[in-house]
């Protein structure tokens, strides 16, 4: 029984070859800027320069539309490694960052590859560290749970979305080692991103949740979480602007998880000056406000010399507490 | 108002004409999206968000969109399995088994009706179970702490021991090759590299699809060449293009399990969409594969992980809606989707944004009515493939092969890793090793080594932990029952005959 006439076989590679010609990527060009995300798409490096991107080409800043690449892999190592062997001196193309990738270098974890080999172009905004319990959760406030961990810190066991010596794991050190509690005896239980992290405190397995902010904001509007303490100098807009600073209650401990971006190595003076423009103007931006808003970020920016230092300051830092931690050599 | 007084105000948003055609656009798009791996709903998903995002689309729209991408590209993953082995999802490498090997039985067109009408099936039943169940049901799933998963992967490694009827020493061997491949890269609780010999396009372990196409797709193709000149394999006739009424009652039964299990397991977080159709499909071998037909191309074979897939995707969408938890990578892009249209999933959503979930649940309804109209006049379209000449066949399987893993990471040595997978799938087939329990243990491998780890540091080291709630006891009864039950079984039948 003939249906279809003869020509319809042709349907199934035809529609294999338009998708194939539909991933395609456009060939490399001297015009149009480029953003590489060093994670899959729909990650925070992805959102990252989807949202820069988009922000740029509003604002006219960029020569039409900013190309994103994914380039996931090694936690932004794969990337990191491309930018610094294949992209070098290349001024059209920046790649995401955020302190996972200098917690990384700091730790060694790509390769030979250091924080020098690239050029830290700048942050535009941060997400903030947060310490959550259950809403029922025996410790009225910070102090008292950090009362109860001090004298018994087998006790208390904290799940994050990073690895052992990862973001989420750093943060609730450093924590601990301004309350005075032995870094060593903190119990800490790796999940697979916030989610799970977060799963596993509702469901009662962990006493403790390390995150960020826009982990937690949704929770703690629908009344699943309470936050202790938000790692911050100062208070974050929205749903956790009543929760006290960790610094407010006398533990001047802040993770500041920005956003930003680093430049290829070599690239020219006249490309790194244009970028710390354009970033200038994109930071201060309306458009750029009202992407930060939707993705619940609060405000920070930082580019040129000074994040350049920064980023090498957090570096070190960063390599400190993996020592004492035993993490690294 | 109670539950279906508000799913009848979700068909009323759902039936609006805008929606109808999201939810038939996403579809469509879903079904030519998964009949390509490695694509995947993913990466569509999120290529569509920042169009979504500028274009203003109310948010239930844009989700009742990406909701019908994301299970459409489940079945159109089918397509592509069953008419030319290459699975380009965890579910539809168990679907792999019997559909394939219906194909070459001349019975693609049953089979891809089958995976029709089980996808519709499942997803639909789910659908109900979504309505009925879901803030219960969330509760559920965020009891299941690590003992329990790990309790869960134990259950289905011992429920699969014998997947593929090759015998249980091959199938361990198969087991362990995929457990190996599943240590490669960065250890996930500490950081640690292993196997990865400084390289560090394997910190990230193996990707599946890299694996799974280079064993399957690839093996494939070397197979299919070396029998040119001798009988042609992809000459057979296809038969038919629909399923008869008969098969369909043999296979209703299966497909009510499938829908049952997938669900229950899809629901929860983390592992839920992965295992359910590997979970369903052991079960049902067990329960009903009474003649010996299974993974010799059973219809059922096809109709549970089907079913069961489906039905876990929409179970998926549970933690989602009600926790904020995303149950799979897929749903973990439609929580950024979410949070972009300024929807905020969790407990709050259903009170929140009611048209939002309600309105996503009716189209999914609509959805899944689509999916099932869509393809099944597709199928006789689809089996002309295998008319396809074959030296039109053979490089046109290998350059989607090539394709497909170039699409996940864009990455030239993912290629090469592709092929050596080719060079190893094919001398495993030779020696008979069967290569589904390959990728189950490079899929459940890693989940079981984090969620052992996790409960023993939960418990300080304490390996009581493992069996001390009812739960994760409970799931330690059934495997072992799993395990002792056939060996009983075949001890019984030996006495008697002697």
């Amino acid at each position: 029984m003939r249906v279809l006439p003869e020509r319809s076989c042709w349907v199934f590679p035809l529609t294999v070859v338009l998708i194939v010609l539909a991933s395609c990527r456009p060939p490399e060009s001297d015009r149009g800027w480029e953003c590489i995300a060093p994670a899959n798409p729909g990650g925070g490096w992805d959102l990252t320069c989807r949202t820069a991107g988009r922000a740029l080409t509003d604002l006219g800043l960029a020569p039409g539309m900013v190309r994103v690449t994914n380039i996931p892999g090694a936690g932004g190592g794969i990337a990191f490694a491309h930018a610094v062997s294949q992209r070098a001196g290349d001024g059209n193309v920046v790649v995401a960052a955020s302190p996972a990738t200098v917690l990384r270098l700091a730790q060694g974890q790509f390769a030979h590859l250091t924080a020098e080999d690239v050029t830290w172009l700048g942050a535009v905004a941060t997400d903030w560290g947060v310490v959550a319990v259950q809403p029922d959760a025996p410790w009225e406030d910070l102090e008292e749970l950090l009362n109860q961990w001090r004298s018994d810190p087998a006790a208390i066991v904290v799940s994050g979305g990073s690895a052992v010596g990862g973001q989420d794991h750093m943060k609730v050190l450093l924590l601990a080692d301004a309350a005075g509690i032995e870094p060593q005896a903190v119990r800490y239980v790796p999940f697979d991103g916030g989610g799970e992290a977060m799963t596993a405190l509702l469901g009662g397995f962990v006493n403790v949740f390390s995150g960020d902010v826009t982990q937690a904001d949704g929770q703690v509007q629908a009344g699943n979480l309470r936050v202790l303490a938000v790692l911050a100098p100062e208070r974050v807009e929205g749903a956790l602007s009543s929760v006290p600073t960790a610094r407010e209650l006398g533990y001047p401990v802040h993770w500041v998880t920005w956003r930003g971006f680093y430049l290829p190595p070599g690239v020219d003076e006249g490309s790194y000056r244009r970028w710390l423009e354009v970033l200038d103007e994109l930071a201060h931006s309306p458009e750029w406000e009202e992407a930060r808003l939707q993705a619940r970020l609060s405000p920070f920016y930082m580019a040129g010399e000074e994040f350049q230092e920064f980023v090498h300051r957090q570096v070190s830092e960063f390599r400190r507490i993996s020592r004492d931690l035993g993490l690294i050599p | 108002m109670d539950a279906f007084g508000f799913l009848l105000e979700g068909f009323a948003v759902a039936l609006r004409p805008f929606n109808m055609a999201c939810a038939f656009g996403g579809v469509l798009v879903g079904t030519v999206v998964g009949m390509l791996p490695g694509i995947g709903p993913i990466n569509a998903i999120a290529i569509l968000l920042p169009v979504i995002f500028v274009s203003g689309v109310p948010p239930e729209s844009a989700l009742i969109l990406l909701a019908g991408i994301y299970y459409g590209s489940q079945y159109g993953n089918s397509i592509s399995t069953i008419l030319l082995n290459v699975p380009g999802t965890t579910s539809s490498v168990v679907t792999a088994i019997d559909g394939y090997a219906l194909t070459r039985k001349g019975e693609a067109g049953s089979a891809l009706a089958m995976a029709a009408i089980a996808s519709f099936v499942g997803g639909t039943l789910a659908i109900f179970g979504l309505v009925l169940f879901a803030p219960a049901l969330a509760g559920w799933a965020i009891r299941f702490g690590p003992a329990e998963y790990f309790a869960l992967m134990a259950f289905a490694f011992a429920a699969l021991a014998g997947l593929s009827g090759a015998g249980l020493a091959k199938g361990l061997v198969a087991t362990g090759v995929g457990l190996l491949l599943a240590s490669v890269g960065l250890d996930p609780n500490s950081a640690v590299p292993r196997f990865t010999f400084g390289e560090l396009r394997l910190f990230d372990g193996l990707d599946f699809v890299v694996v799974t196409i280079g064993l399957f797709a690839v093996s494939e193709v070397l197979l299919l060449l070396e029998e040119e000149g001798r009988e042609t394999r992809t000459g057979v006739a296809v038969r038919k293009v629909m399923v008869s009424l008969q098969e369909l009652l043999d296979s209703a039964w299966s497909l009510l399990r499938g829908s049952l299990v997938g669900f229950f397991v899809g629901v929860l977080p983390g592992a839920g969409g992965t295992i359910g159709s590997f979970v369903a499909y052991a079960l049902e071998k067990k329960i009903s594969d009474d003649r010996g037909t299974f993974g010799k191309g059973d219809l059922r074979g096809v109709a549970v992980p089907e079913a069961a897939s489906n039905s876990a995707a929409t179970a998926a969408m549970i933690p989602l809606l009600t926790l904020g938890v995303p149950g799979s990578a897929t749903t973990a892009v439609l929580l950024g989707a979410l949070l972009g249209l300024n929807v905020t999933p969790g407990p709050l959503l259903i009170q929140d944004n009611p048209e939002v979930f309600w309105g996503l649940a009716a189209s999914m309804y609509l959805g899944n009515a689509f999916l099932l109209l869509l393809n099944l006049p597709l199928v006789r379209v689809f089996v002309r493939v295998l008319s396809l000449p074959r030296w039109f066949l053979i490089p046109g399987v290998a350059g989607m092969s090539f394709v497909a893993v170039y699409a996940v990471n864009s990455s030239v040595f993912d290629l090469a890793l592709m092929v050596g997978f080719g060079v190893l799938g094919y001398l495993l087939r030779k020696v008979r090793v069967p290569l589904a329990p390959v990728i189950l243990g490079l899929v459940l491998g890693p989940l079981m080594e984090k969620n052992l780890r996790r409960a023993l540091a939960l418990s300080d080291g304490d390996w009581g932990v493992l069996v001390s709630s009812p739960l994760s006891a409970g799931i330690w009864v059934l495997t072992g029952a799993s395990l002792l039950v056939p060996a009983g079984l075949a001890l019984h039948r030996r006495l008697r005959r002697m």
